[in-house]
């Protein structure tokens, strides 16, 4: 680093407009910018990189995005929405349009349990704090409990979403793997009792126990009380993030974790799947100790969320059949999974595993080892298709031989497409990777490379 | 407001650049209207023809990085629309673009350009990799700069220290186009000269010499503000500045180009090494152009505005 305070397009010599042939002046350095001395330790990661750059074409409408997790909100009543919105705004508008209380409407809070039976929560209003989507949530949760160096356990791949937040929280994330049938206890047993004789600090485990993201899995009814138990048994904290928990294809919704232990878990839920992500709406529902502390630290950070979106999403549960809206989206989403698993049976090359998902929005894909999926992007973009590398869903670099693939944006004959280009994709990568890998094994040298021990493109018991 | 009339800028595209381009464009598009331009931005996308022909501007400004933009489809395109636009006609493109070709005819216009191969992936395949690896290693040595091509950004490039990493850099390389230079590194100051043409023939802007404060000059160090450090003009003795710029100077007529450039040197013990040219250079708040027009005491503003005024009496 400079010893001098860089200044942004500083240059000594004017004298230079001539061409660089004129004498030779002292110059200083720049660094663009005026302030690179100074941000936080956290801040070091956030850097420009190619997977965003590449991300920026995927939002071309030439390119098959099989990679935003963007919900199909063509598929809501847009014109009843409105006409709520405005009545709304007539009616009640000096409340939409007023600050409000840090934990959230009281009205929504009320729905907010309504939604919560569905999975056999019987909360109380007064334990619910709504928050800007349930990122907000998982924001709040690292900030109350996250000291630098404090580890979260979590499953193996992880939502992307939360490793940023814990990263930001500069939290060490430990991934307990995960098979078909979700996080896997003994692992988590054997994980605490591993990072207990370390001496480490384990704050809580984070959890995406339905249809998870990335992997698609969901944790099965018999071992829910098994991860309960372990937890209770080592007093660690259980951070439920279940957005996606409504969204089943086959079946009424698992019971929540929370539902079984009120005073182990966090429960975090989410209106961005159900109804519209663009309202930013999600809640918490904590005991009651942390729940206080995550009223006032929304406080610190927002003084209240957008009361406009809360009397909205309020009105909506009220008025409007929302039941009703779910079940049209769970078809719509059942239709493009059904899609792309059989696009995936029909045309991906040998060595090539995935997950069948029974809700959400993701499919978790396995490439044939040696293929990284993060190096195979550009290859991808420029055939016109788009995925998200598996590397964003690990912290610890780990990931590089799988890919999420969505389902919920495009529609089927999209999807179809989508899936025929990928199958190309891989085929070109594969050979291009035979052709280097007799020179540095498998991988050609950039690690990543995975356990092949899946049993078949359904993923068997093996784990992910 | 200028009498140069509605100008477009061509930003966005579908090659990896895309961000960038977008940032370029709109930032050219404020420092034009601040120069008093009615200018505008459009991407390159199947709406483009259409509002073109409906409603013809009076100069284009291609800000499309990577392909299509710089390599001269673009400008064929806005030929065909018979609309004048800034920068160089098709074929230089074409040449300029592709990396080994412009150092090829660098090289027959007198500049020195490091030591290199350019193979296509098939003869890794064909041959075997590890016979043509072992064979580039033992000929040009290490370190080696991989890279795409075709392509900018430094997207697909590695700098290799060890022949192990070489396999990886490769297939990186290969994920990018199907061709790859394999180059010697040669270690020294990088510097990037900017050429502008404002009628009375190509002048050198001063050199920015770039200096990245970790690793290489990569895609996170090109585009991060903070991450590298430069200095306008560049550390380089009187002669070496000379040498510079007469080698952009040389590069920008030797390729057939025309309006504005960015010639990419390595400037190592008072010799002059030619990497590559850009025919649409960056020009985010991060990219060397601007830096260099700043340093220059010109603004970004005026200078695009006379170079599309000329561009615009031009003609096609």
């Amino acid at each position: 680093m400079p010893t001098e305070p860089p200044r942004p397009g500083r240059v000594d010599d004017r004298d230079q407009a001539e061409g660089a042939a004129a004498e030779a002046p002292v110059s200083h350095g720049s660094l663009v910018d005026a302030h690179a001395g100074r941000y936080a330790a956290r801040a070091a990661g956030m850097v420009a990189s190619e997977i965003r750059a590449l991300f920026a074409v995927a939002a071309r409408p030439e390119i098959v995005s099989l990679a935003g997790g963007m919900p199909y909100i063509t598929a809501l009543p847009l014109d009843a929405v409105g006409e709520m919105a405005g009545q709304l705004v007539a009616q009640r508008g000096p409340v939409a349009l007023q600050y409000g209380s840090a934990q959230g409407d009281p009205g929504l809070r009320e729905g907010i349990c309504e939604v919560m039976a569905l999975e056999g929560i019987r909360a109380h209003p007064d334990e619910v704090v709504v928050t800007a989507g349930s990122q907000q949530a998982l924001d709040l949760i690292a900030r109350i409990f996250i000291d630098p160096g404090d580890v979260v356990l979590t499953e193996g791949p992880s939502y992307v979403g939360a490793l940023g937040t814990f990263s930001s929280y500069q939290a060490q994330v430990v991934h307990v793997p995960m098979d078909d049938a979700g996080l896997i206890p003994e692992a988590l047993d054997e994980c605490i009792g591993r990072l207990a004789g370390l001496r480490q600090r384990v704050k809580f485990l984070y959890t995406v126990p339905s249809f998870h993201n990335p992997a698609g899995v969901t944790l099965s009814a018999e071992r829910r009380p098994q991860v309960l138990r372990i937890c209770q048994r080592a007093g660690l904290l259980v951070v439920e993030d279940n957005p996606y928990g409504l969204l089943g294809f086959d079946a009424e919704p698992q019971r929540a974790l929370y539902a079984d232990d009120q005073h182990g878990v966090v429960y975090l839920g989410s209106f961005s799947k159900t109804i519209a992500p663009g309202l930013r709406v999600g809640w918490a529902v904590a005991p009651a100790g942390i729940r206080d502390k995550l009223v006032l630290a929304a406080e610190a950070a927002v003084l209240c969320n957008s009361s406009l979106a809360q009397l909205m999403i309020a009105e909506y549960l009220a008025s409007q059949p929302w039941r009703e809206q779910v079940k049209v989206f769970r078809e719509l989403y059942r239709d493009r999974r059904d899609a792309m698993l059989e696009a995936l049976g029909a045309v991906m090359p040998d060595g090539c595993r995935w997950t069948r998902p029974h809700g959400g929005f993701y499919v978790w894909l396995q490439l044939p080892p040696g293929l990284d999926s993060k190096s195979m992007l550009p290859r991808a973009i420029s055939s016109r298709v788009a995925y998200v590398p598996g590397t964003g869903f690990y912290a610890d670099g780990s990931g590089a031989d799988h890919l999420r693939l969505s389902y919920c944006f495009p529609e089927p004959a999209r999807i179809r497409e989508g899936v025929r280009r990928l199958s190309e994709v891989v085929g070109a990568e594969t050979e291009i990777c035979a052709t280097f890998g007799a020179v540095a094994g498998a991988g050609g040298g950039r690690g990543g490379a995975s356990p092949a021990d899946l049993t078949g493109p359904a993923g068997g018991s093996a784990q992910l | 407001m200028s009498d140069l009339g509605q100008v477009l800028i061509l930003a966005g595209g579908l090659s990896p650049e895309r961000e960038v381009s977008l940032r370029s464009g709109a930032r050219l598009r404020d420092a034009l209207r601040e120069a008093g331009v009615d200018a505008d931005t459009a991407d390159a996308d199947a709406g483009l023809i259409p509002a073109i022909a409906a409603d013809p501007p009076s100069a284009v400004f291609p800000a499309i990085h990577g392909a299509s933009g710089e390599d001269g489809s673009i400008q064929e395109v806005l030929t065909l629309l018979g609309v004048p636009y800034i920068g160089a006609p098709p074929e230089a493109c074409r040449f300029a673009f592709d990396k080994p070709v412009a150092k090829a005819i660098a090289r027959s216009a007198g500049l020195v350009t490091p030591p290199s191969v350019t193979l296509p992936r098939e003869i890794f395949h064909d041959l075997g990799a590890a016979a043509v690896l072992e064979r580039i290693t033992a000929t040009l040595g290490l370190p080696l700069f991989i890279k795409p091509a075709r392509g900018g950004s430094a997207l697909g490039a590695s700098r290799v220290s060890r022949a192990e990493e070489l396999p990886g850099a490769m297939i990186a390389c290969f994920a990018y186009g199907d061709t790859a230079l394999i180059e010697q590194c040669v270690p020294g100051t990088e510097i990037a000269v900017g050429v502008i043409d404002l009628g009375g023939g190509p002048e050198a802007l001063p050199a920015v010499e770039i200096r990245p404060l970790t690793g290489s000059y990569d895609y996170a160090a090109r585009y991060t503000p903070g991450q590298t450090e430069f200095h306008v003009p560049a550390r380089l003795s009187p002669a070496e500045a000379k040498a510079a710029a007469s080698a952009a100077i040389t590069a920008h007529c030797a390729l057939g180009l025309r309006d504005l450039s960015r010639t990419d040197l390595i400037v190592s013990d008072g010799k002059v090494f030619f990497l590559e040219v850009n025919v649409a250079p960056g020009l985010t708040e991060t990219s060397t152009l601007p830096m260099a027009l700043e340093a220059a005491g010109l603004s970004l503003g005026t200078v695009c505005r006379d170079l599309l005024s000329h561009a615009a009496a031009r003609g096609t």
